[in-house]
């Protein structure tokens, strides 16, 4: 289910002196089974980018190819591609609105027309995968913690079981535990379910320990797109367009310049430890 | 008695059903007696629900106890005629930054405090100009604020409270929406009003490494303060953060993990230099 991104353009308000391009000539593909990073300052593009993933936003310029096929060619299915690509916006939880948490994880199912079975049968199993047993069925979303409601609100995406799960910032403002809760059980329906997972963040050090390649967007235009180790040893241009790379980066890197022998592409803090257990075991043997 | 000062402090969030009985009380906060001195720098964390917003939103009476007290400046929360005078006392500074700017030019949203207040529009001009300078955004005064980044918008958020010249700021998760380039920016900001004007500023935020500079952390969970300490004295207890949902800095979470595995550190290392600093000790020995 590879997405093609040829040369894609978008300008708000284009012919008019308010015209602001908002992307820029980007070309990258989504390959199948892919757990991406997608990040970028305030105002660099992503979200802009991910509405064109599902076409609920046009292109002005430029062509996008899903598995071979344009978008824009005349007959294709919107509908089919919204229902292969499901997107979870920011703050999702604000778009719970069913009397009970069982009923709208139901209510995208419901309206792909399937059998009352198959929805029920889809709503349980989408619950099941974000962690959310039978106790919470029948309770009211606005009873839920803002963890909770967050994972009801991606459950009610993943019953229309997609083939690409994009979610932006699907972390914002959670505490920490419930940011490694979520973020758990997304790298898991990836492994499990074979799910191709965009995901937009600000946070360098959760994208570093789950994606395995990073797009950077920056005004418009794709910056990096490459691993994150290989991302992040750029770290001084990525501060430059307001973002950063993990901390134990710049740990490693302070250790490096202060003559502490060790390798300064670690991304993670278990990487750093061992890194450093390793410069210091070399040391001893010596 | 410090700035802001809480005694017993409860306050129940009552459900009523459709004949107006009571059908749920959620106790938000419970008991909680904290007392913060003027010109600190105190943060507060907890977990989602926690209570944490919920105590913020004392600070300014913006909530009124179910039990218990709220001194603001001395000023008891509960007194009506004191309001204004509390809500010029401690300004308050929300997550997002686009439900809290009202104007259509950035140097009148930092303007509308101040104007509501009554002071003259000479001593108003004063203000903005200094307070757009404090959070450095002078650059951007005749600027729509809806063309400024995410640390932009919430810089000027901090100027509009700024230019009521409180003695203290209350920050409800100001960094959560923002990148870390605005990250960074707003908690320079932060920073620099605290020590150089010495404002005090108690800072809300799931982020833990924002808070390590603090000079007091006050923990929540469940509804009462459940650890107290200065950001050492916090952090140190890795296990029962994680316990509360929480974390620790980068640093503090290596430093511990190589602590278990031998090598001889500091029992809490917030402080990235402090970190090279023994690692290289370690080295030597």
């Amino acid at each position: 289910m590879a997405i093609r991104l040829e040369h894609v353009e978008y300008k708000y308000s284009e012919g008019t002196p308010m015209e602001t391009e908002a992307l820029h000539d980007v070309s990258l593909e989504i390959r199948d089974g892919e757990f991406i990073g997608l990040i970028g300052h305030t105002g660099s593009g992503k979200s802009t980018l991910i509405q064109h993933l599902n076409g609920l936003m046009r292109a002005t310029g430029g062509d996008i190819l899903y598995n071979g096929e344009s978008i824009y060619r005349e007959g294709f299915s919107m509908k089919e591609l919204r229902r292969h690509v499901g997107l979870v916006f920011q703050y999702p939880e604000y778009q719970l609105f069913e009397t009970d948490v069982f009923s709208d994880v139901c209510f995208g199912p419901k309206n792909q027309g399937l059998s009352e079975e198959e929805i029920r049968a889809r709503a349980k199993e989408a619950l099941e995968l974000v962690g959310m047993g039978e106790e919470y069925y029948k309770r009211s979303p606005f009873e839920l913690s803002g963890g909770q409601k967050r994972r009801a609100a991606i459950a009610g995406v993943l019953a229309m079981k997609p083939e690409v799960l994009i979610l932006d910032e699907p972390t914002a403002g959670l505490d920490p535990r419930g940011r490694d809760e979520i973020l758990g059980q997304i790298a898991r329906l990836h492994k499990e379910q074979g799910i191709t997972v965009i995901l937009v963040s600000h946070s360098m050090e959760d994208v570093a320990s789950y994606v395995d390649r990073i797009l950077v967007m920056d005004h418009g235009r794709l910056r990096f797109d490459d691993t994150p180790r290989r991302v992040f040893a750029h770290c001084r241009e990525l501060e430059k367009i307001g973002l950063a790379a993990p901390r134990v980066t710049y740990i490693a890197h302070a250790l490096a310049e202060a003559g502490f022998p060790m390798k300064t592409d670690v991304i993670t803090v278990a990487e750093a430890e061992e890194a450093i257990l390793c410069t210091l075991a070399a040391e001893q043997g010596k | 008695m410090g700035i802001i000062k809480t005694e017993d402090l409860t306050y129940n969030y009552i459900r009523l059903d459709e004949d107006d009985k009571i059908r749920e009380v959620n106790e938000a906060v419970k008991d909680v007696n904290i007392d913060i001195r003027q010109g600190e720098f105190v943060a507060v964390l907890g977990h989602n629900g926690s209570g944490k917003s919920t105590l913020a939103k004392h600070m300014n009476a913006l909530l009124l106890p179910s039990e218990g007290t709220v001194w603001i400046d001395g000023r008891d929360s509960k007194d009506g005629d004191a309001l204004l005078a509390i809500r010029q006392t401690a300004g308050m500074v929300f997550q997002n930054p686009d439900n809290q700017i009202v104007a259509s030019v950035v140097e009148e949203d930092v303007g509308f405090g101040p104007e509501n207040m009554g002071v003259p529009t000479e001593e108003i001009w004063k203000r903005v100009d200094s307070c757009l300078e404090a959070v450095g955004m002078s650059a951007y005064r005749s600027s729509s604020p809806n063309r400024l980044s995410g640390g932009q918008k919430q810089r000027v958020a901090i100027a509009g409270v700024m230019a009521m010249e409180p003695k203290c700021i209350v920050l409800d998760e100001p960094t959560a929406m923002l990148d870390p380039g605005g990250r960074r920016e707003v908690l320079r900001t932060v920073r620099e009003l605290n020590e150089k004007k010495g404002i005090t500023i108690i800072l809300i935020t799931h982020y833990m490494e924002e808070v390590i500079h603090a000079d007091r952390i006050y923990v929540m969970d469940q509804g009462q303060v459940a650890m107290e300490g200065t950001p050492e004295e916090i952090f140190s207890q890795v296990e029962k953060l994680k316990e509360l949902r929480l974390d620790v800095p980068q640093v503090t979470e290596l430093a511990h993990e190589l602590r278990k595995k031998g090598v001889p550190l500091s029992p809490c290392i917030l402080d990235e230099k402090q970190f090279v600093k023994e690692i290289l000790e370690a080295r030597a020995r």
